[in-house]
Parts: C-alpha cells; structure tokens; sequence
C-alpha cells in the first residue's frame, strides 16, 4: 500500500513537471506587432550601373590575350551602390545607400526592411537611384494603401520591367 | 564571482534534491538522472519522429494538410505520437539546461572535467537547430514565424548572396523542394546531435546513458497522460500575405526570437556568441587546482584490473606489463583524465593498512594524500577519541561531515578508504564504531564513490569488507554539505546506539604496536591478498 502510494506521488510529481513543460511549449502567446497594426516590407535585390565605362579593346589587346579569355570590352567589375528612399504619407522614414555585395563588390545590392504601421490608409513613395546620376532618381513609384489588421505588404522592385511592385 | 553564483546554484540543488530524494529515493530521483533521461527522450523524439515521417507530406501545400490529418483523424496513435515528439524535445532541453546548471553547481566542469563540459556546447547548438528546423515543418502560423525570424537572424550573416526570408514573403517563391531540404536537415541534424552526444561521454566511465526502468516507465506514462490531456497541435495555416502577429510560441527553443524584435539580428547573434564564449572557456575561470593524479607502484601491481573497473573517469587502462613481473598487465593512469579522488587506492587490493613494512606502500596511491598518511592519520585522530563511544568518522571533502573538526578524517572521496582500513580501526581497537560519511546519495561528487562503498561493505564488489567485521558498528551516512544537521544527528545516533552494543570480539591476531613497528614481517594478507 505504501509502495503504491509512493509510486503515485512519483507519478503525480513527473506529471505536473511534464504538463508544465506542455503548457510553456506554446504558452503565453506572443504577439509580435501590437493589434490594429500591419507590417509594411521594403525588400528587393537589385545590381546597379558598373561603377565605370566599358572599354572597347583594341584589335592588339585582344589578340594578347589567351584564347579562350578574348572580349570586345574591358568592363570594371564592381557596382555602384543603389541610393533608395522611402517616404510614407509624406514624411521620409527610410532612405539608404546600399553597398553591392560580394567580396569583390560586384553583386547585387539587397534591402530587407520591415515597418510597423497602424492598419489604415497611407500615402508610400518610393525611389532608387541605380547609374551615375547625381540628382534625381531612375525609379519611383507612388500610390495609396489601404492596409488591413495583420497585413503583410511588401514594396518589391522587379528588375526585368524596371518597375516596383506594390503587394 | 563565478564562485558565489556557484555556491547559491549549488545551494538551491541541494535544496531541491533533498525532497526528490525523499520521494524517488536516491536511485530513481530524476535529478540524479538529467544525462540519462536527456539520452531518454532522444529516443523518444526519435521513434515518433520516425512514425511521423510515414504521415507527413513535404510538399508546399500538402505539409500542414498532412500534419492536421495525422493530428485530427488519427489522433489516438500519431497524434499522441506527435505529442510526444513535441514534448520529448521540450524535456530533452529542459534536461540540458538543468543538467549543465548541476554540473556547474556541483563544480564538475573544471580540471579534467573540461572534455565533457566543452563538448556539451555543440549539443546545446544542434538541438536547438533541430528543434527549430522540426518547427519549420509543420507549416502553420508559428512554422511561418519561426521562418521569417529564422532566415533573417540567418540573412544577417554575410554568407547568403540574397535574402533567404524574401522566400516568406510572398506566395509562389516557396517551392516544395525547400520542405524536402528541411526535412533532410531535420534527420541529418538530430543524427550529428546524437554522435556528438556519444563524444560527450567518452571520457566517463560507465555514463549513465539510460535511466533507471522505473524512472522510464514513469516517465512515459507521464508523456502518455500529458499527451492526451494537451495534444500538440498546429497554429492554422501560414499565410504569407499575412503577419502571423500573434503565436504560441515554444518558450523552450524559441525564447530568444522575440528579442530580435526588440534589440537587433546583430544583438542576437552577439549575444549567443558571448553565451558560448562564455560556456567554452569557462572551465578556465579560474583553472581548477587540482591535486596531483594517482601513480602506479609496480612492485605492488599485480594488474587485478580493479582500479581501472573502479575509475569513474575512464583514467585508468590496462597495458601489457613492461617490469618483467608474471602477471599479464599492469595499470597505467592517464594524468590528464584523473582527477585523484583516491576510488583507485580503495579499489587496489595491495592498499591494506595491516601492512606493516617500514614504508606503507600500494600498487596506485595518490602522492598528495597516499595511504601510508591516510592510516597515519587515522591513527591520529583516533587517538584523540574519548569517551564510551568513540566515533571515528571517515568523511568524503564534499559531504555533510568535511567540516567537523573532531574524531573525522577527510579524503577526497569515501570510496577512497579501502575496507580494510575499517578492520584495522576495528580490530585495533582504535574506535568503537566508523561512520563513513559521503555526499547525498543521488549526488556523488566522484559519481560512483557511494555505489562502490556501498558494494564493498555489502560483500558485492572487490575488495570485500571482510565478513568479521561486525556491521552494527559501521554507519553509512550519506549527506549533502547543506545535511550538516542531519549527519550530526546520524553520528549521535550512532554512539548511543554503540553504547548498547556488547563488547567488540574483533581482535587482529596482532598486538596494536605492530601497525607501526618498522622491523616486522609483512604478512600474508600484505602481499595483495584480500
């Protein structure tokens, strides 16, 4: 009887350990973005210009190089940094001149930036500066947005088209 | 600093560990068991996973389909199995944590203890990367969570050429064969994590790599009862148009994914850099002065193989013999794994204190603490005994008794003290009784110095306690150094139980002054005979 009550206890004490350990496994909830809100994502992967002029090659600097390695141009190989901009309802909230990847400089420059914003409609502008230009932008895109509790939407940039999409 | 956070870590253990020890007895309480029941629930995690596989579908639709069938409609076999698969690895890492917190209380992470520590380090990061790939696949809102906070914690790293978490934001850039990837990481990993674990034992002498039947069986009766009083289940679909802005988040492996909200992927990472930093180098803050390690005397080493069975830390090998002696081997001690406990010099047959040549010697004695100054002092402080019942009390350095001033003799470890060395304070009439006083039971500071005295006294482990040594004037007294009290306690109780006792009929065939008479014949029983 003793032994079957102390067994019991055990049980009992494991048990109330185990269910500690179930309710902790998704207890208490966390919520990451406060109610009413929805996140706004500026993300894209873009290369800009080449920081330079393509050369063409002379006749003779072609011919001086080995065989299977002969090009037309002379291309320097690093890209220049993307200049972006990123206004919403008129007020600037994120602008940045970001770096081309890779040890050598010649990938593509990336953003990945989230915003926490309350769930209403806003006014966004975005713009990016990608060649030698000094002032100005090449791209840029304006619209209103009408944002939903919990929506996820993402300002992209589609290289091919030479546009951003809004989502 | 590192010191007194140590001292309070090791007085809440003990603390809790008393009414564990209470309920469970030393044998079964589970905090004697964290590296066995860790390898436990590992298994565990693996069986069900292995059944899961047969339900899940890694296909970008069909995962969370899958995991919600198995869940729902099959709730009384793979859903239970599910449970148990979520809430083996939650115990798995509660297992760790507590396990490297006692092993840092306990202070068995210095020294030549460092190995173990130090290989613990990549399991903690494996099975969190296991644990957190398995989240990923069920594909729910949390699996949508972990993914995101994941890929951006990874994007942080200059190792990815493009983002990894623009695959989560939006539908179409997700294809099946991401879930095919994370599926092969999340069985690739737990193996690595178990051949690590294996590395981590290597260097432990019979590691506890199951725990006790009984444990077991509660425990999974256990896992059965929270398994159907709180099935683990999903989080509704991701939806990645969507911010999966509130979700239950797994507090054992995901804790720190909040932070990355409120410092920075940059913060996080420093972070757990610093953590393991901290862990890997912290068996040098401060080194740990250890004594010097056991020697061998040859001419005293017959190569019984004891000492090496008796090694709780795999210090000591077997080698053929190179002194020319007819005996097959011979012990060597590997200096960097010993850490002079002394369990040797109680295992080795040679260490009997009836020896009476001029210089006590052994066949593996500690060169900081040998037998010849352990039988002298205990001849000193028995001598020292008074009164109608005199308690000679060997203690261990970690127990309750390593502070008393009077009538106690100190050694690293209990186990330490042949049993022969009983006899000879018994049937010299040095004390009435010995109270051979150690740690708590289910917290051996030297792991198996109370198992093997315990062995020893009861006739089932070499060298015996030799059958006339009479019982009733031994007491056993196994208590932590919070057990001050108690041990007191247990010591008076056992004068006045000696006190009532008829006179001792033990008598060696020698006069008392032969122990240390320098011309005398060395007998029989010197000669390594138990």
């Amino acid at each position: 009887m003793n032994r079957a009550l102390h067994m019991a206890g055990q049980f009992i004490v494991i048990v109330a350990l185990f269910a500690a350990v179930a309710w902790l496994s998704d207890h208490p909830a966390y919520r990451q973005i406060p109610q009413g809100s929805a996140v706004m994502m500026l993300t894209f992967v873009h290369g800009a210009d080449r920081r330079g002029e393509c050369r063409r090659l002379s006749p003779e600097e072609i011919a001086r190089l080995p065989p299977n390695m002969r090009r037309v141009q002379d291309c320097p190989r690093g890209r220049r940094p993307i200049y972006v901009e990123l206004d919403l309802d008129g007020r600037n909230i994120y602008s940045a001149s970001l770096p081309p990847t890779g040890i050598a400089g010649d990938g593509p420059s990336r953003v990945y930036q989230r915003f926490v914003l309350p769930a209403r409609t806003h006014d966004v502008a975005v713009r990016m500066r990608d060649t030698a230009r000094a002032e100005g932008f090449d791209h840029e895109r304006r619209g209103q947005i009408d944002l939903a509790p919990d929506q996820l939407f993402v300002i992209d940039y589609r290289p091919g088209s030479g546009e951003f999409i809004f989502r | 600093m590192i010191g007194a956070i140590r001292s309070a870590l090791r007085t809440g253990f003990a603390l809790i560990e008393q009414p564990f020890d209470r309920l469970f007895g030393p044998a079964l309480n589970p905090l004697a068991q964290l590296g066995a029941l860790g390898f436990f629930f590992f298994w565990i995690v693996a069986v069900s996973g292995i059944y899961l596989f047969v339900f899940f579908d890694t296909g970008i639709e069909r995962a969370y389909q899958s995991v919600e069938y198995l869940t729902r409609d099959h709730w009384f076999h793979a859903g239970v199995m599910r449970s148990f698969h979520r809430y083996a690895s939650d115990l798995m890492v509660v297992m760790v944590v507590v396990h490297l917190l006692r092993e840092f209380a306990y202070d068995h992470y210095r020294g030549v203890r460092w190995y173990s520590w130090f290989t613990g380090l990549p399991i903690i990061w494996l099975l969190y990367t296991s644990g957190i790939t398995g989240y990923w696949l069920v594909w729910d809102k949390l699996a949508q969570y972990v993914a995101i906070v994941s890929s951006e914690l990874l994007d942080w790293l200059p190792i990815f050429g493009e983002p990894i978490a623009r695959n989560f934001i939006s539908t179409g850039t997700l294809t099946s064969r991401f879930f095919s990837l994370m599926v092969f990481m999340h069985v690739a990993v737990p193996l690595f994590l178990l051949f690590i674990m294996w590395v981590h034992i290597l260097r432990i002498s019979r590691p506890k790599v199951n725990p006790p039947r009984a444990l077991a069986l509660i425990s999974l009766a256990a896992l059965v009862a929270v398994s159907i009083w709180k099935p683990a289940i999903s989080q509704g679909p991701a939806e990645l148009v969507r911010v999966p802005a509130e979700v239950g988040l797994d507090w054992f492996y995901l804790p720190l994914y909040p932070l990355t909200n409120i410092w920075s992927n940059g913060a996080v990472w420093a972070f757990l850099g610093a953590f393991s930093l901290m862990i890997a180098v912290m068996p040098w803050l401060p080194p740990l002065r250890q004594a010097k390690p056991a020697e061998i005397d040859l001419a005293h080493c017959n190569g019984c193989t004891r000492c090496a069975e008796d090694c709780p830390y795999e210090a000591i090998r077997m080698v053929p013999r190179t002194d020319g002696m007819p005996f097959p081997s011979q012990a060597q001690v590997n200096p960097s794994f010993c850490v002079s406990c002394g369990i040797c010099v109680g295992a080795c047959p040679s260490s009997t204190p009836f020896r009476r040549t001029q210089d006590l010697r052994t066949g593996i004695d500690l060169p900081e603490f040998s037998l010849k100054a352990l039988r002298e002092k205990v001849v000193e402080v028995a001598s020292g005994l008074k009164g109608p019942a005199r308690v000679l009390v060997l203690a261990c350095e970690h127990g309750a008794a390593a502070g008393r001033l009077k009538g106690t003799v100190v050694l690293p470890c209990v186990a330490m003290a042949p049993p022969s060395l009983i006899d000879f304070v018994l049937s010299r009439d040095l004390a009435d009784g010995v109270a051979v006083a150690g740690c708590a039971e289910s917290a051996c500071y030297n792991r198996l110095g109370v198992i093997w005295t315990e062995q020893r006294f009861a006739g089932e482990r070499d060298p015996y306690l030799r059958a006339r040594v009479p019982r009733e004037r031994i007491a056993r007294i196994w208590a932590s150094a919070l057990a001050v009290k108690r041990a007191e306690q247990e010591i008076a109780a056992f004068a006045a139980r000696l006190v009532t006792l008829p006179p001792k009929r033990l008598r060696s065939p020698l006069p008392p002054s032969a122990a240390s008479r320098p011309e005398a014949r060395e007998p029989a029983e010197a000669r390594g005979q138990p």
